[in-house]
């Protein structure tokens, strides 16, 4: 098999089963951290919406004192809008509540840079960013 | 014609005492939705350049947040904020020592003068506000660099 085809082939068993509102562009985003998750596991076997779903409701003592959780500044309703500690208001994180999501690779990684370290205290894994963005646009 | 113009130019050029700041929007685009993603994007006037070359240098622990940008996004916004800084005689600058690089407004011996005995903790319980930073608050214009309608 050519090595595009098993890639294709991979990725429908990795992303196709998944509940999902994702559209082409998270699609597109998935499959970058599905490629890169190959790499970093060569176990990856796909991405998992309940561990993204504890992830993003996981308490961490590992990271920035103010933010030991994602649900810090999100809530732990994905649906709802959050609050930065600033006070600005976050949009909702589920895809289906706010449609731009995980969309637009870039973004989606300058916010797992910056909130990955806040929350963690270390990088998120590519597995980790697929697992949280499969949470979110099943939700 | 094509002289007159470069005439022009070099004459407007060549006075900088003429020159007026004009930044193009693309850097203040990117300064109010990066910064203002997170909070008030606070008028670049309000802080000497060294303060702003200091806080975009320390991007990674932004108040105990990691607010780290792109490389090139990170020097676009810094020479935003550095070229429309507060400069020579500027309110917010004085009783400031040229050796004091505050990180927050708040800092500012001009600040506290302005608001002792204002920012109360019962003035911040009943404005709703975060914290003594959530100037729009009190002031609704601070976001465009209004802060005399209190």
């Amino acid at each position: 098999m050519k090595p595009a085809l098993l890639a294709a082939v991979v990725l429908a068993g990795t992303l196709g089963t998944l509940p999902s509102h994702a559209g082409p562009t998270q699609t597109a985003v998935l499959e970058t951290y599905a490629a890169q998750a190959k790499v970093a596991e060569p176990g990856f076997a796909g991405f998992s919406v309940e561990r993204g779903k504890a992830l993003f409701l996981g308490r961490f003592t590992t990271g920035k004192p103010d933010t030991p959780s994602c649900t810090t500044c999100h809530t732990t309703d994905p649906r709802k809008e959050g609050q930065t500690r600033a006070g600005k208001v976050i949009g909702p994180m589920a895809l289906s509540a706010k449609p731009d999501r995980y969309g637009v690779l870039a973004e989606a990684e300058k916010w797992f840079a910056r909130n990955c370290d806040s929350v963690l205290g270390r990088a998120c894994t590519p597995r980790e960013k697929g697992d949280f963005i499969s949470f979110m646009v099943s939700q | 014609m094509l002289r007159v113009t470069c005439t022009i130019a070099a004459l407007a050029c060549g006075l900088p005492g003429l020159a007026v700041a004009q930044p193009s929007a693309a850097p203040q685009a990117l300064m109010s939705k990066e910064c203002g993603a997170c909070h008030m994007a606070f008028p670049a006037n309000q802080l000497p350049a060294r303060s702003w070359a200091a806080v975009m240098a320390g991007l990674a622990d932004h108040f105990g947040e990691n607010a780290a940008l792109d490389p090139a996004s990170r020097a676009a916004i810094e020479g935003y904020l550095t070229a429309n800084a507060a400069t020579g005689r500027a309110k917010a600058l004085r009783g400031l020592a040229e050796n004091q690089t505050p990180l927050r407004i708040t800092e500012l011996p001009s600040w506290q003068r302005e608001h002792r005995g204002k920012v109360t903790p019962q003035k911040l319980a009943i404005t709703k506000a975060k914290s003594q930073s959530d100037c729009v608050a009190c002031h609704a214009g601070a976001a465009r660099g209004q802060f005399d309608d209190d």
